[in-house]
This record gives structure tokens, C-alpha cells and sequence, in this order.
């Protein structure tokens, strides 16, 4: 027997475990897109029941209300009414429910009832019900809601049994659950709230209205003056992960790479064909996969904190001091991302509800130094900067190096502020956070999240890296250099007559024609500024031997042109693929001019009284 | 009293929250959220700045709202009489 698949959606607030419940129907048979128009995502996955029915399941962006606003709860709210363009109406919505926390939840699934469609309720988390002692008479439950009710504990294996087995029995459009409609008892009346108050005193007995384990946490996370010092010793502990855990992995794939190039080169007759393999295909995709490792450690950790429930604690601990610069303490899990790479970082703003706030967020995520401007700060310092101490305990090295960290975490306080002061927009933005019980991370739900969001970076950004790499080999090796040239090739190349006409803005800022030029390989990704100067400068070893090139340097131009290239690197309008993804999170070129405007006028300003000054002193 | 005015851990029953202009999405989320007439609330902690954002609790679930959204919900304080 062939038939449609059934049409399952999933609502329910947010934090009530849907999308744990999710993870646990369809596993990894999972499709992530976007709603058309909008940057809200669109998560849909696949199930067969044990009779053989297949079942389609949407898991809607959890909301707190239909009657709003935002963009997540307006899709949900179309979807589920079948008026979302391109969306057919579902056959069977499975509105789940935290059972620890009835009292806010059981408002949103008698607002979803008021719709008339045929529906169930889930009632999750059915396992830290028990623990806690709350006891739910599921029976008299569903009798007052007008609705069948089942138990779910999205956390463990089987746990959403009862559930599945009332989608096997229901047959599209399900007759036996159409009672679920306005006429029911409990959704006559408009006192949403009232009507919950009367379920619960009837069908819940509560020995405590919240979890003693969640209070004693957070009597630690949350306080005046020991939060901050937690929240400051946790990204101290995430940020050493990154480094010790990633880099290694980063260097292995770069590496690796780098000698499958050196394979294929060997394998190809010398010329065009060959450079293009080993330098811009395996060189440019290996640049592009090395980031990887890194940007997956720093989300793995993300991931932990998010589903533990303590970012929203650092956020509401945040909040004030975000707010004084025009952010929002939504703005600090996308800001932190952004250490890792731009990129995920904007995506993840998509967790901040209020526009504004989600625009001033994107806008100032560049200015976290990302890490592919580490090897660039790395080659610029080791040369230049003298490995001294000074007041006897700090290395004059790693000063500068926290300086350029701190330049860009000040500007984008400063950009903050500028941006609030300028914006004429004075109405008031909400935070309203909801703060959840803390949970034990499950590895499956860590383990697809880590798969999505990897699987979206390298989609999403090899094509564009990949493309502008091959461009880049191209404009640096044609034409190539006539009969007899002296100058290394690159001299006669499209890319040295660039770098010459480069020069000519940039010269104010002491930048020589080859330090100009390597800007323009830094746009499609930083740190390739680096392996630029090395093929400049034509040093043999390339980019591998740092010590040869850095001597090179020192040579070609002054301590004052370093700094200023350092400072021009904490605030330049980089990468190309960042303007990308800004382009695709907020639809709008206008919100890319205005990024890369800002940025390149804050880089010349910082870089050219950097060097004005610098050259006076040093 | 505001719930601004509520020191912490006391128990007060809201009262209402009022609207600061015409159709105030944010007091009507408030209501959403089961800021209602009768109902319990508790502020359990202040951020560190300014006390700004508080954290509340209204029924089983805890919220951080900043001092201009907690100004909304007006409470009458009979304190551990609520419970």
C-alpha cells in the first residue's frame, strides 16, 4: 500500500525538549533549510512506523505565543494554519509539553487548539517529572483538554514509544482526534490562563513549583560577584580547549593537504594544469577545511554550555554591559563564536528575536579577532616585535598580541555605542529571556549539532573560497613573466600591477606595493596574506619556513608599517566569505555595504595614526 | 508596587501589568507569559550591574527582565502569605 507520507508537525514553547524529540523520531534523517524569505530555519526529517506508514516530521520554531510578532512565531503560526506558502497544512500536530512545567506551557497548547486542527499532546520530560515528585493524572488530563495525551521522554531510547504509536493509529485526516476542536470544553473562554490554573489544580499535584538542584546551581552561577568569576574561568577553560584541541588538528589537515598538493604535482607535467592543482585547489580547500577542527571544538563547547542551559545564564549575567554599548546579552553566544570564525557567528545570531539587536550584532562580529588572523599577528610580531620583558613579569610579545585581541573587543564596544547614538530607532527592545533548568548534555543531540553546523559551513562556504582562490592563482600567475625577467614572476603578473595601484591609497598607511597586494588574497581569507608575503618576497620554503620570511621582512619595511599592518588587520573588512554570509542572514546588500564601509574606514583611520604616530617614536 | 521594588526571594501576587503605550507588545508578552492577576512571583536574583536584568519566577519557570519590562507588572506585596 503506497500513500503520502503522514504530515506530522512538532510545537511547543521553547525549552520544552521538541527538539530533542525530534532528534530521537527521525535521527539523522534529517533535512535543514530555511522558510522561503525569511532566516528561519526549517528542520523536517523522516520516520517509518512498525506497520510500515510513513511519516513526515516538522519541528516548528518553538514560541511562547501565536499573536506575535516575530518572525518564528508568525511561520509557526501560518504552518500550522496550512497559510504558509509552499506548505501544506499538517495531517496531525504533536504539540509537546515540559510535564515540569505545565503552568506556562499548557497556555500554548490551548492556543494551538483554538485552531481547530486535529492535534495530540506530549507531554515530555515525563523522567524529571517523576524525580521531582510531580505527579500528572494523564487520563483526567486528556479528558479536560479534549485531547489525547501521551507521555514522552525525549532523552532516552524509546522514550517517544506511546507517541508513535498514536501516529500509527491515526489515518490522514485523523477522524478519531478531530474532537480536538474549539467547541472542546477547555478552550471555550478567552482566560487562557484561568482555564490552565483549573487543569492543573485538577489533573497535577506539584510538591515544589521549581527544581532544588536548578535553585542551588544557580544561588552560584548567578551571583553578584561569584557569576562573573565562573563565567570568566569557563571561557577561559573553552578558549584553551580551542587552542590546545584545534590548532593541532588545523596544522594535521593543512599538512595533510599540502602533501596530497606535493602528490598531485609530482604526478602532473610542470606548468599552468600543476599550479593550479597543488596551489590553489589543494592549497585553497585545505586553508578552508583547516578552520574546521577549531570552529567544531569551539561549537562543541557552545553546544555543552547551550544545552546545559548555562549560556542564558551568561547572557542574563552580561546583559547590562551589552546593553550600554547597543547589543543585547543575547549578542554573547554569536560574539563568542566569532573568536572562531565570523561566519558561524552570524549565523548564530539567528537567536536573537528583536531586529535591531540582531543587525547591531552582525554588524560588530567581525571585529572578534577570528582565528585566521592569528598566523597573520603571528608572522608579524615574531619578526618585529623584540621578545623582551617588561615590568619583569609580561612578555612584550604577548602584549601585543593581547592588544590586538583587546583593540578589536573595544571597537566593537565603540562601534556599539556609535551605532546606538546614530540609530533614530528609540523604541524599547526586549530581553525576556527565559532561563531553563539546567540538563546533562545527551550526546546525540551535541553530535547532530555539531553535524549541522558543520555540514553548513562547508556548504555554504567551499563553493565561494573554493572559487575565489582559483581566481586569485589565476590573477597572481598570468600573465606570466616575459624572456629574461629578473623580478620574481609576480611582478609582471595582473596581481603586481595591482599592488602597484594598490599602493597608492594605502601608502599613507606605510604600506610598501607588496604588503598592499597581500590584501588582496587576505579578502578571500587572512591568513593567506601570509603565504603571499612569502611568494612576494620569493622566500624558499614558502610560508612553511616563518623564521626566513620574517627575517625578509624586517628587511623590506619598518617596525611602523608592521604595527600599522597589525592594526589594519584588527579592523579591516575581512573575509570576503563573512560579507557573504552577511549578505545571506539579513537579505540585504545594504546591511554589507554598511559592514564593510564602517570597517574599512575604522582600518585606515587606526592604521594610519598608527603609523603617523609610530614612525615618529620608533 | 513594582516588581522593580521586590526584594529578593519575597513572594508577592501580581496585580497587573500595565500597558506603557498603546497595544505594548511587550506588556501583552508579559501576559502571555503568566503575568496575571493572583498569580505568585518571586525576584530570585539580580545581575551584577546595576541589578539589571532581574531573574523572576512566575510559576515553574524563570525569566530575565530588564528593569523597564519588570516596571510593567505592578504587585501587591503580602509576601510569604502568597504561598
Amino acid at each position: 500500500m503506497s500513500q503520502a507520507p503522514l504530515r506530522v508537525a512538532l510545537v511547543g514553547n521553547p525549552n520544552c525538549g521538541k527538539t530533542a524529540l525530534f532528534n530521537l523520531l527521525t535521527g539523522a534523517r534529517q533535512k535543514v533549510a530555511n522558510y522561503a524569505g525569511v532566516t528561519v530555519e526549517r528542520k523536517e526529517g523522516r520516520f517509518a512506523t512498525p506497520s510500515g506508514r510513513k511519516v513526515q516530521v516538522l519541528d516548528l520554531p518553538g514560541a511562547y505565543s501565536l499573536d506575535s510578532t516575530s518572525p518564528d512565531e508568525r511561520v509557526t503560526h501560518d504552518v500550522l494554519l496550512g497559510r504558509y506558502p509552499g506548505e501544506a497544512a499538517p495531517d496531525l500536530i504533536v504539540c509537546v509539553a515540559d510535564a515540569t512545567n505545565l503552568r506556562l506551557h499548557l497556555r500554548f497548547v490551548l492556543e494551538v487548539q483554538r485552531m481547530g486542527r486535529p492535534m495530540v499532546l506530549a507531554l515530555n520530560m515525563m523522567d524529571a517529572a517523576k524525580r521531582r515528585g510531580i505527579e500528572v493524572n494523564v487520563p483526567d488530563l486528556a479528558r479536560r483538554l479534549g485531547m489525547p495525551v501521551v507521555e514522552t521522554v525525549a532523552v532516552r531510547r524509546g522514550g517517544a514509544q506511546a507517541l508513535i504509536e498514536l501516529i500509527d493509529r491515526t489515518t490522514a485526516p485523523a477522524p478519531g482526534i478531530a474532537n480536538a476542536a474549539p467547541a472542546s470544553p477547555a478552550a471555550a473562554g478567552d482566560d487562557l490562563h484561568g482555564t490552565v490554573r483549573e487543569i492543573l489544580a485538577s489533573a497535577v499535584t506539584m510538591p515544589r513549583a521549581t527544581d532544588a538542584r536548578d535553585d542551588t546551581i544557580d544561588r552560584f552561577a548567578l551571583h553578584p560577584v561569584l557569576g562573573p568569576l565562573i563565567l570568566a574561568f569557563v571561557m577561559f577553560l573553552v578558549f584553551q580547549a580551542v587552542y590546545s584541541l584545534g590548532k593541532p588538528l588545523t596544522d594535521a589537515i593543512g599538512d595533510g593537504f599540502g602533501w596530497l598538493g606535493s602528490l598531485a604535482g609530482a604526478a602532473l607535467p610542470d606548468g599552468p594544469l600543476r599550479s593550479l592543482v597543488t596551489d590553489a585547489l589543494f592549497g585553497g580547500v585545505g586553508t578552508v577545511l583547516g578552520f574546521l577542527p577549531e570552529i567544531l571544538v569551539l561549537f562543541f563547547f557552545i553546544l555543552v554550555l547551550e544545552e546545559s542551559g548555562y549560556l542564558p545564564r551568561a547572557a542574563f549575567l552580561l546583559d547590562r554591559m551589552m546593553v550600554a554599548v547597543g547589543l543585547t546579552g543575547r549578542s554573547f553566544i554569536p560574539l563568542l563564536s566569532s573568536f572562531a570564525c565570523a561566519i558561524p557567528g552570524v549565523m548564530g545570531t539567528r537567536s536573537i528575536s528583536d531586529p535591531r539587536d540582531r543587525l547591531a550584532t552582525i554588524l560588530v562580529a567581525p571585529l572578534m579577532t577570528c582565528s585566521a588572523r592569528l598566523p597573520v599577528y603571528a608572522l608579524l610580531i615574531g619578526a618585529f616585535i623584540p621578545h623582551r620583558t617588561i615590568f619583569g613579569v609580561f612578555n612584550l610579545q604577548g602584549l601585543v598580541l593581547f592588544a590586538l585581541y583587546a583593540a578589536g573587543i573595544v571597537g566593537a564596544m565603540a562601534v556599539g555605542w556609535v551605532m546606538k547614538k546614530l540609530s533614530r530607532d528609540r523604541r524599547e527592545h526586549a530581553l525576556l529571556m527565559e532561563l531553563p533548568s539546567y540538563r546533562l548534555p545527551r550526546v546525540r543531540d551535541i553530535a547532530i549539532g555539531l553535524w549541522e553546523r558543520g555540514a553548513i559551513f562547508l556548504k555554504r562556504l567551499t563553493g565561494i573560497i573554493l572559487a575565489l582562490t582559483v581566481l586569485m592563482w589565476f590573477i597572481s600567475t598570468f600573465p606570466s613573466p616575459p624572456e629574461g625577467a629578473t623580478l620574481p614572476a609576480i611582478d609582471y603578473s595582473i596581481a603586481g600591477y595591482l599592488g602597484r595601484a594598490l599602493q597608492l591609497p594605502f601608502a599613507p598607511l606605510g604600506f610598501n606595493w607588496q604588503m598592499s597586494l597581500s590584501l588582496i588574497p587576505a579578502f578571500a581569507a587572512r591568513e593567506t596574506a601570509v603565504a603571499a608575503l612569502a611568494t612576494v618576497y620569493s622566500v624558499a620554503g614558502g610560508d612553511a619556513d616563518i623564521v626566513a620570511l620574517g627575517h625578509s621582512l624586517t628587511q623590506n619595511f619598518s617596525l611602523a608599517s608592521a604595527l600599522s599592518l597589525m592594526v589594519w588587520f584588527a579592523f579591516a573588512p575581512q573575509c570576503m566569505s563573512t560579507l557573504a554570509v552577511i549578505r545571506r542572514e539579513t537579505r540585504s546588500w545594504r546591511a554589507v555595504v554598511i559592514s564593510f564601509g564602517y570597517m574599512f574606514v575604522v582600518a585606515y583611520a587606526a592604521s594610519f595614526v598608527t603609523y603617523q604616530i609610530a614612525r615618529h617614536f620608533v | 508596587m513594582r516588581l522593580t521594588d521586590l526584594s529578593k526571594g519575597m513572594t508577592a501576587l501580581v496585580e497587573r501589568v500595565e500597558d506603557i503605550h498603546a497595544s505594548d507588545p511587550i506588556a501583552q508578552r508579559l501576559r502571555d507569559l503568566g503575568f496575571v492577576p493572583g498569580e505568585p512571583v518571586r525576584v530570585v536574583a539580580r545581575a551584577p550591574w546595576s541589578a539589571d536584568p532581574l531573574l523572576v519566577q512566575i510559576g515553574s519557570t524563570r525569566f530575565a527582565l530588564r528593569r523597564a519590562e519588570a516596571q510593567r507588572v505592578s504587585v501587591s506585596a503580602n509576601g510569604e502569605a502568597a504561598r
